[in-house]
């Protein structure tokens, strides 16, 4: 096994200690930028390594960067730390344990775009860890990494946490920044994109937690070494949280271009009892629902390829099924957490997944009627492409997939 | 001027301002796409989804950016494959947009499946019904079978009060969001918010008292569903039973357009009020009112109207008698006191009212006199905003002067409308003794103390050089200028003080400049344009007539009323006001809602209204009055109903010449559409078919003003603390007081006083305070607002205590009665 990039706090202890983290060269990529790089330059650097973002959408972050609006001051970087996909653990363990590579990441991204300011968005149940990252932010300040005249620059950063209060929706990055804001969290619209209207209306880039964590390693060892480690399509590594009828469940960090094979029987040791694997959600509730192959299994894990076998990489969080489980009281599962998630903007989300949740319901407690599968299989096509933000659209992803895929789970 | 685009919707070509949605393009052209969330007047959220439409994009060459064509010579066109809003998307060259092909019409049925899914579909019971966007889209579109179990249906509250005028249905609200966007960017006063998420998302309302705003009615005309409905109209009619009467509303100088729809009371099998609605004139109140506009018209039914006229009899006590009677003992005192008549007019009374009234006065050589201390009407009638003027055109390039009034407590659509002039870009200069609401949304403010206006506006150069900067520097000057704080003779150096900023700049018979009174009533300009103007002394004057005919004013609650030892004073009202009630005859005069005839608003727009119902009882107009009274003395006055009187007026008062019955009636397209063809864009408001009004042109030479003239004259009151009589929106007037559904909105205090001075009288909120003021006692409750000057006591008008002018007070503390404490 080779070192770990981002879940390096395995291979060294206590690296959540400064002296440590600096000791191994911590800081010393923020300090280059600063001092020797254009912001300009930072952001070459990224957009060659081929970093794509990890919060789930796989957009490259160097591109994402280079869209901030140059004619309108000042910009921010907020960290997404809402963390909140069913599944999706990765994000806490490198708060916890390796928190000064993700601050060193934010202020790299902070230097890169010209922000002052950079927040760090945690879900409301992440109290503890924002308090653990003050407590890190002061150290810092201390340390005269963060605060004025950095480096003996004129640059200028102070980072900031704050806790949402319990919504799914808030780590939709436009809701996300109207909670931030203090308003009600519901996405806006898009366009226009944050890189361009974001924080309070200024040019805002959203990153997800681990991007982050990659880019002190990035800047210290290159791009090319960073697009080394994965594929062409897909560079650098990834972080999977595996759960379900799991042996091992656990955050795993892979280079793309892995297998579900590795992630489930190699890491993960394998099923719950041995049982047979029938299904994979490979992004958590989101997930368009995979039925499990060989062909499944050993397909390297990279955007597109995923894509292809027709579900998507996401954040990477990996649910897996075995036979013990039925794929409707899956959905029911799944509806229930989107209803319950739901903001209520938009209308096909809000009354979509009530509806849906009445049927999965019956479904699944097997009072359904015969027209109920079909009637269900409706509600969903109905929903599709007419909510207002990812949220409706993916809670018919595993209803529609697990339908098609599973139909024998359905009585059909 | 923005640029225009050319798109296709549906195979037609339209050329259309780039500025617009997509949504408003399809309209303008006919191309109705339907919608719930988005409202023309309101920034889009897209949320309901129901307006989604499929857009094709043209393709050009990424490296030379050249259009790429198909092989017939035709823009390549891309379409995503996935469904937009057009409330959201603007224009652009060359968009391609289906709004009613196949993909979209199956959307717009699933969307209106999914909302009908929480619908209680209690339409037969729902004051909304036949006017309900949702209710129409379902039969345009909506599935005949319903997919969704009754049983299952969403339970949630029904009639909760959402503040004292308007209901909430939870289950019908459809969470489109528009009384949010309205109360937040409309009207300015965020007190609605959507509280908890997914399907539990709710409408509330936390301010204290809860919704409160002065347009709380407006958000139950753009409510796409019976969510909201207004308290006087719950369960009262349904609204195809109702006729829908043009009119102007009554309470205050901005002359909104209003409808009235009537229905014939099965009990009574009279003509009733059913809801007061607003008719759209963007010229004048877009598509708002304020909540006393429409709430405030029970009065007309209220059993305390007078319906016979009353003579004093031997005992002093006033006992009906016929109009023959009444007639003929009018005339027989006026013809015993020759010469000695005056005339005091209130200002709710139609021009032709005033013109027939002052005509007899005129006849039989009496004064007419218009109740009230503010002047200036010959100044605006010479320099009010020419033809072509709109507020909605106040923008950049703008400055507006508000001086010494409350707008939002005095003219609320104008202070609705400046807000917006304001956000827009237009510079808001406000200057009041005190902090009022518009203070917000000003550029600069300028407070001087009271007795000082005049003195402040002669200073602004040396004193406020930012103000007087955006005062000389304007493309256009508007000057609103009430007259809080003065009595006549401060008023009169005031208003040519205002009068003299526009002579100066040269803003003389222009478009959207200026000067406007703030006047207490609907119309007191035409008032004073048919010769009705105020007296230098009204005390005076009054005393020294021996006969008063006082028409729709109450000088007595004023505190103005001489001794009427001798006199014969004959009042015509629609109460037994306190002067009423001292007169020798009584007579029952007709609601501005039972006559027809026209008002002169503030900016002087000359607007007509239609009769709702017949006069209750034995009333009579003002104008059939005079006209009775006339012949009764041989006096000839034009025979016949008001269009024969406007006429009369069209020949003879200055200005009215240009007008024609046929310009006042001219309705020109007016965009956002309304009504029928626009219920779900736009809501309930009415659409205007009755004319939208002429503008009165400035009338003769203009005014020389001397600069010695203008000089602050020296106040009737000293230092120390002083009462000041000021306006509330909600006082007890007889007409508010009346209608039984603004009651609980109704101020319930007689002074306003800073917390500083209440702490040094030992004074809290609610506490009991005594003032005493030319030899009386007056009582009353006391407010604590630290928006006044510390010394200063602010008392609400018609509220009991009869202050008509600023005085030195005394005021003194009571204990809080126990039973409160």
């Amino acid at each position: 096994m080779n070192e770990h990039v981002i879940l390096r706090h395995r291979d060294i202890p206590d690296l959540k200690e400064l002296k440590i983290y600096r000791d191994l060269g911590g800081f010393d990529s923020f300090q280059k930028a600063v001092e020797s790089l254009q912001p300009s330059q930072v952001t070459e650097i990224v957009k060659s390594s081929g970093l794509r973002g990890r919060g789930g959408a796989g957009f490259p972050t160097g591109l994402k960067w280079s869209f901030v609006d140059q004619q309108n001051w000042p910009h921010y970087v907020v960290a997404n730390a809402d963390e909140s996909e069913p599944g999706t653990f990765k994000d806490r363990e490198i708060i916890e344990e390796n928190p000064f590579q993700f601050l060193e990441g934010l202020a790299i991204s902070c230097y890169a775009v010209g922000a002052e300011a950079g927040y760090i968005y945690m879900r409301g149940e992440f109290w503890q860890q924002a308090k653990t990252l003050d407590g890190k932010i002061k150290e810092l300040e201390k340390a005269g990494l963060l605060g004025n005249n950095l480096f003996g620059t004129d640059y200028q950063l102070k980072i900031y946490t704050h806790l949402g209060a319990g919504a799914y929706i808030c780590g939709e990055e436009t809701a996300l920044l109207e909670s931030l804001e203090g308003k009600r969290g519901q996405p806006r619209l898009r366009p226009p994109f944050p890189p361009s209207y974001g924080l309070y209306g200024k040019p805002t880039v959203v990153n997800n937690v681990e991007t982050l964590a990659n880019l002190p390693r990035i800047i210290e060892h290159g791009p090319e070494w960073y697009r080394s480690l994965g594929t062409d399509e897909s560079a650098g590594v990834k972080v999977f949280s595996l759960s379900g009828r799991i042996n091992k469940p656990g955050n795993y960090e892979m280079p793309f271009g892995s297998t579900y094979r590795q992630l489930i029987y190699g890491h993960g040791g394998g099923i719950l009892d041995d049982r047979p694997l029938k299904a994979i959600l490979p992004a958590g509730a989101s997930s368009a629902i995979l039925k499990a192959s060989d062909q499944v299994l050993d397909t390297p894990l990279e955007y597109a390829s995923v894509r292809k076998l027709g579900s998507d990489l996401g954040s990477g969080s990996v649910i897996v099924i075995d036979d013990t489980v039925s794929l409707d009281w899956v959905i029911k599962k799944t509806v229930d957490f989107f209803k319950h998630e739901s903001c209520g903007k938009c209308t096909p989300c809000r009354e979509g997944t009530y509806w849906m949740s009445h049927l999965t319901r019956r479904i699944a407690l097997d009072q359904k009627s015969s027209q109920d599968v079909d009637l269900l299989l409706d509600v969903a096509n109905n929903m599709r492409g007419k909510c207002l933000c990812a949220l409706g659209e993916f809670s018919v992803m595993g209803v529609l997939t697990s339908i098609e895929r599973f139909p024998e789970d359905f009585g059909r | 001027m923005s640029d225009k685009v050319t798109l296709r919707i549906d195979e037609q070509q339209i050329t259309v301002d780039s500025s617009l949605k997509i949504v408003d393009a399809a309209k303008s052209a006919g191309i109705d796409i339907s919608v719930f969330c988005y409202h023309p007047k309101l920034e889009p959220v897209g949320a309901c989804r129901l307006c989604l439409v499929e857009i094709g994009r043209p393709q050009r060459d990424r490296n030379t950016g050249e259009p790429l064509l198909e092989d017939d010579g035709s823009p390549q066109i891309y379409f995503s494959g996935n469904l937009e809003t057009s409330c959201t998307v603007p224009v652009a060259e060359g968009l391609v947009v289906y709004t009613r092909n196949e993909k979209v019409l199956q959307a717009r049925e699933n969307i209106l499946e999914f909302l009908l899914t929480s619908h209680p579909l209690d339409c037969p019971v729902c004051d909304k019904g036949g006017e309900c966007s949702l209710q129409e889209l379902t039969f345009s579109y909506g599935i005949p079978e319903s997919r969704f179990p009754l049983e299952q249906k969403i339970q949630l509250g029904k009639q909760l009060p959402l503040g004292d005028l308007i209901l909430l249905d939870q289950e019908r609200c459809i969470q489109c969001g528009r009384c949010i966007r309205f109360q937040r960017e409309i009207a300015g006063d965020p007190v609605l918010a959507f509280y908890n998420r997914g399907r539990k998302t709710e409408i509330i309302s936390r301010s204290d008292p809860v919704f409160d705003s002065y347009w709380s009615g407006n958000t139950t005309d753009i409510c796409p569903v019976g969510a909201l409905t207004t308290k006087d109209f719950r369960f009262e009619a349904r609204v195809w039973e109702m006729d829908p009467v043009p009119s102007i509303c009554s309470h205050c100088p901005v002359g909104c357009n209003i409808t009235i729809n009537t229905r014939l009371d099965p009990k009574s099998g009279k003509k009733k009020i059913q809801r007061v609605m607003p008719r759209q004139n963007e010229w004048v109140n877009e598509l708002w009112i304020c909540d006393k506009g429409r709430f405030a018209h029970q009065f007309t039914s209220s059993p305390e109207r007078l319906t016979r006229p009353l003579a004093r009899d031997e005992q002093g006590q006033l006992k009906p008698i016929s109009w023959k009677k009444a007639l003929e003992l009018a005339s027989r005192r006026l013809e015993a006191a020759p010469g000695g008549l005056l005339t005091l007019v209130g200002h709710r009374l139609s021009n032709e009212d005033y013109y027939q009234l002052g005509s007899f006065t005129r006849g039989v050589g009496g004064k007419p006199v218009l109740n009230t201390s503010q002047a200036g009407g010959d100044l605006a009638a010479r320099l009010s905003p020419a033809p072509g003027s709109n507020l909605l055109d106040a923008g950049p390039g703008t400055t507006i002067l508000v001086a010494a009034s409350d707008l939002e407590e005095e003219a609320p659509v104008w202070y609705l409308r400046l807000k917006a002039a304001s956000e827009r870009g237009a510079s808001l200069i406000v200057m009041n003794p005190r902090k009022t609401k518009l203070d917000r949304y000003a550029d600069q403010v300028i407070r001087y103390p009271y007795g000082q206006e005049t003195k402040t506006l002669l200073s602004l150069d040396k004193k406020h050089p930012d103000a007087a900067r955006m005062i000389a520097e304007a493309d256009n000057l508007m000057i609103f200028f009430g007259s809080e704080g003065m009595d006549h003779q401060a008023s009169l150096v005031f208003s040519q003080a205002c009068a003299n900023i526009l002579i100066e700049q040269e803003r003389i018979s222009l478009p959207n400049s200026g000067l406007i009174p703030v006047w207490p009533g609907p119309n007191s300009q035409g008032a004073w344009e048919m010769g009705f103007t105020p007296s230098e002394n009204l005390a005076e004057d009054l005393d020294q007539a021996s006969v008063l005919l006082i028409a729709g004013a109450d000088p007595a609650a004023g505190g103005v009323m001489p001794d009427l030892e001798g006199k014969f004073v004959i009042v015509q009202d629609l109460f037994l006001t306190e002067t009423a009630n001292a007169a020798s005859l009584v007579l029952p005069a007709a609601a501005p809602t039972e006559k027809s005839g026209t008002f002169t608003s503030g900016d002087r727009r000359l607007q007509i209204f239609s009769a709702a119902l017949d006069p209750i009882g034995d009333c009579r107009t003002d104008s059939e009055i005079a006209v009775s009274l006339a012949k009764q003395l041989g006096i000839d006055l034009v025979e016949g109903g008001p269009l024969e009187i406007l006429a009369e007026i069209i020949k003879n008062v200055p200005g009215y010449e240009t007008v024609s019955l046929a310009g006042l009636r001219q309705t020109p397209k007016q965009w956002p559409f309304v009504a029928r063809e626009a219920l779900s864009f736009t809501g309930t408001v009415f659409k205007n078919t009755t004319g939208i009004g002429t503008i009165l042109p400035g009338v003769g030479e203009t005014p020389v003003i001397q600069k010695q003239q203008l000089s602050q004259p020296k106040p009737g009151f000293s230092k120390g603390t002083l009462a000041v009589p000021v306006r509330r929106l909600y006082d007890q007037g007889v007409m508010i007081r009346t209608s039984e559904v603004l009651v609980p909105r109704l101020v319930d205090y007689q002074f306003v006083i800073h917390p500083a001075e209440a702490s040094k009288l030992g004074l809290g909120e609610g506490d009991q305070a005594e003032m005493r003021f030319d030899s009386r006692t007056f009582q009353g409750r006391v407010h604590l607002d630290e928006g006044g000057p510390e010394s200063v006591v602010l008392v609400p008008r018609n509220l009991g205590i009869p202050l008509v002018k600023v005085i030195n007070a005394s005021i003194t503390g009571q204990k809080r009665p126990a039973a409160e404490v």
